[in-house]
C-alpha cells in the first residue's frame, strides 16, 4: 500500500502493476529514495506486526470455522447419520423431486435442522416422521403409508402383474386345449386373434 | 374362470365376439388411463393439501414485528375468527397480493395477523411503511420455526382460523381476487355470522 506513495522509478514497474495496489504483494520491494535506516526499520517492524496479526487472525478464523461447521459431525456422527437417513425419507416441498437430504433450499435446511433437534431431544424416527406428516401430510413421505387411499398405489403393480398372469394362463390353456384344426384352417385369423405370441410359443 | 370364457361349442360366433373384446379392452384401458392422467395434469402439484384443516391451530409465542420486547401468544387470539397471512419482504408474490390485503383490511373487521417469515425486522417494517399495513398485528418468525409448525412451505400462505381455534382454510401462494372474494370472504362470513 505504501508503495503507491513512496517515490520510486515508476517505469520499473510492469504495466499491469501501475495503479494496482495488490501488485506490492507480489513485486519485489523497491527501496525508497529518502529511505533512511530508521524509516526502513519502522516499515519493517510494521510489516512484521501486520504479518503476525494476519497469522493470528487466520488461526482464530480457522478455529471458528472448525467450531462452527464441522462440529455437528464431529460431536455426534451417529446422530448425523440418523438425521441424513431420515432426511432421505422426506420430500422437500419447495423442490418436490428432491429429498430434504439432497436439497439446498432454505426450507430443506430448516427441516433438516428440525429433524436434528428432535433426534437430539431423544425423539424416535417414527415420532419425527409423525411430526412432519402432521404438518405437511403424507406428501412429505417418499414412501407413503399403506391406507385406504393408497391401497391401489401399493397393490396396483401386483394386481397388474396378477392380471397379466391370469390372461397368460387363460390364453395358454385355451390354446393347449384347442385341437390342431383350430390352428390350421385359417392361420391369418389365428395370428390376429391370439397375438404375436401364438407363432413363437410352440417353438420355445 | 377360463371355463366361463371358453364355451368351445360353436367356434365361429364366440371367435367373433372375443375379437371384439380384444379391441375393446385396450380402448377401455386407454379411456381410463386418459381420464386419470387428464385429471392429474389439471392438478397443481404445488398445492399440497394441508393436514391441518379441521385441526387445532398450532400454538406459538412470538414477538411483535415492531417491538422485539412484547410477545404474543396464540391463546390471545382464541375466541375470534382471524386470518393468518405468512409473508416476507424478500418474497415477490407477497408484493403482488399485498394490495388485496390492504384493501380487504379497509372493508372487513376480521383481523389479519401477519406472520413475517425469515425476514429482517427493518426490511419488513420498511416494506409495510411503503406498501401499507393491513395487519391487525405483525408477528416476527425470524428462524421460521413457527412457520414449520404451521406446515408453511411457500410464502405467501394464508390460513383462516375459527372461534374455536380450528384451522378452516389454507391457501398457498398469492391470493387472487377470486380466492379472496370467492372462498375466503364467504367462509369468514359463515364463521362470523
Amino acid at each position: 500500500m505504501d508503495d503507491l506513495t513512496s517515490p520510486g522509478v515508476p517505469a520499473a514497474r510492469p504495466r499491469w502493476a501501475r495503479g494496482n495496489r495488490f501488485a506490492s504483494l507480489v513485486l519485489p520491494r523497491r527501496t525508497g529514495g529518502a529511505g533512511s535506516a530508521a524509516v526502513a526499520w519502522l516499515r519493517c517492524l510494521r510489516r512484521g506486526l501486520a504479518a503476525v496479526a494476519v497469522v493470528l487472525l487466520g488461526l482464530v478464523g480457522a478455529g471458528a470455522a472448525v467450531a462452527g461447521e464441522a462440529q455437528p459431525l464431529a460431536a455426534d456422527p451417529e446422530l448425523e447419520a440418523r438425521v441424513m437417513k431420515l432426511a432421505a425419507e422426506l420430500r422437500c416441498l419447495v423442490c418436490q423431486n428432491q429429498t430434504i437430504a439432497d436439497s439446498h433450499a432454505g426450507l430443506a435446511i430448516d427441516l433438516r435442522n428440525q429433524v436434528r433437534e428432535m433426534l437430539r431431544q431423544g425423539k424416535s424416527d417414527k415420532e419425527v416422521l409423525a411430526y412432519m406428516t402432521a404438518r405437511y401430510g403424507d406428501f412429505v413421505l417418499y414412501r407413503p403409508p399403506m391406507k385406504e387411499t393408497t391401497v391401489l398405489l401399493w397393490l396396483g403393480p401386483a394386481l397388474l402383474f396378477a392380471g397379466g398372469l391370469v390372461v397368460l394362463v387363460v390364453v395358454l390353456r385355451r390354446r393347449a386345449r384347442a385341437g390342431d384344426e383350430a390352428f390350421e384352417p385359417d392361420p391369418g385369423v389365428d395370428d390376429d386373434e391370439r397375438g404375436p405370441g401364438a407363432a413363437g410359443q410352440p417353438s420355445r | 374362470m377360463n371355463q366361463a370364457t371358453t364355451p368351445g361349442a360353436s367356434p365361429a360366433k364366440p371367435a367373433a365376439r372375443s375379437r371384439l373384446w380384444i379391441f375393446l379392452i385396450p380402448l377401455a384401458a386407454f379411456a381410463v388411463l386418459a381420464v386419470f392422467l387428464g385429471r392429474g395434469l389439471s392438478l397443481n402439484p404445488r398445492e399440497v393439501p394441508s393436514p391441518l384443516i379441521g385441526k387445532p391451530a398450532p400454538t406459538f409465542t412470538l414477538t411483535r414485528l415492531n417491538d422485539a420486547a412484547t410477545s404474543v401468544k396464540s391463546a390471545d387470539l382464541q375466541g375470534k375468527v382471524w386470518v393468518l397471512n405468512v409473508w416476507a419482504s424478500w418474497c415477490g408474490p407477497c408484493r403482488d397480493e399485498h394490495p388485496l390485503w390492504v384493501e380487504f383490511a379497509r372493508r372487513s373487521k376480521v383481523p389479519i395477523v401477519g406472520l413475517n417469515y425469515k425476514d429482517q425486522r427493518a426490511n419488513a417494517l420498511n416494506w409495510l411503511r411503503q406498501l401499507g399495513d393491513p395487519y391487525a398485528m405483525s408477528l416476527f418468525d425470524g428462524d421460521g420455526k413457527v412457520a414449520i409448525d404451521w406446515g408453511v412451505y411457500g410464502v405467501p400462505e394464508t390460513f383462516v382460523i375459527d372461534r374455536q381455534g380450528i384451522v378452516r382454510f389454507k391457501h398457498v401462494g398469492p391470493v387472487t381476487p377470486e380466492v379472496l372474494g370467492g372462498k375466503i370472504e364467504p367462509l369468514l362470513k359463515s364463521l362470523d355470522g
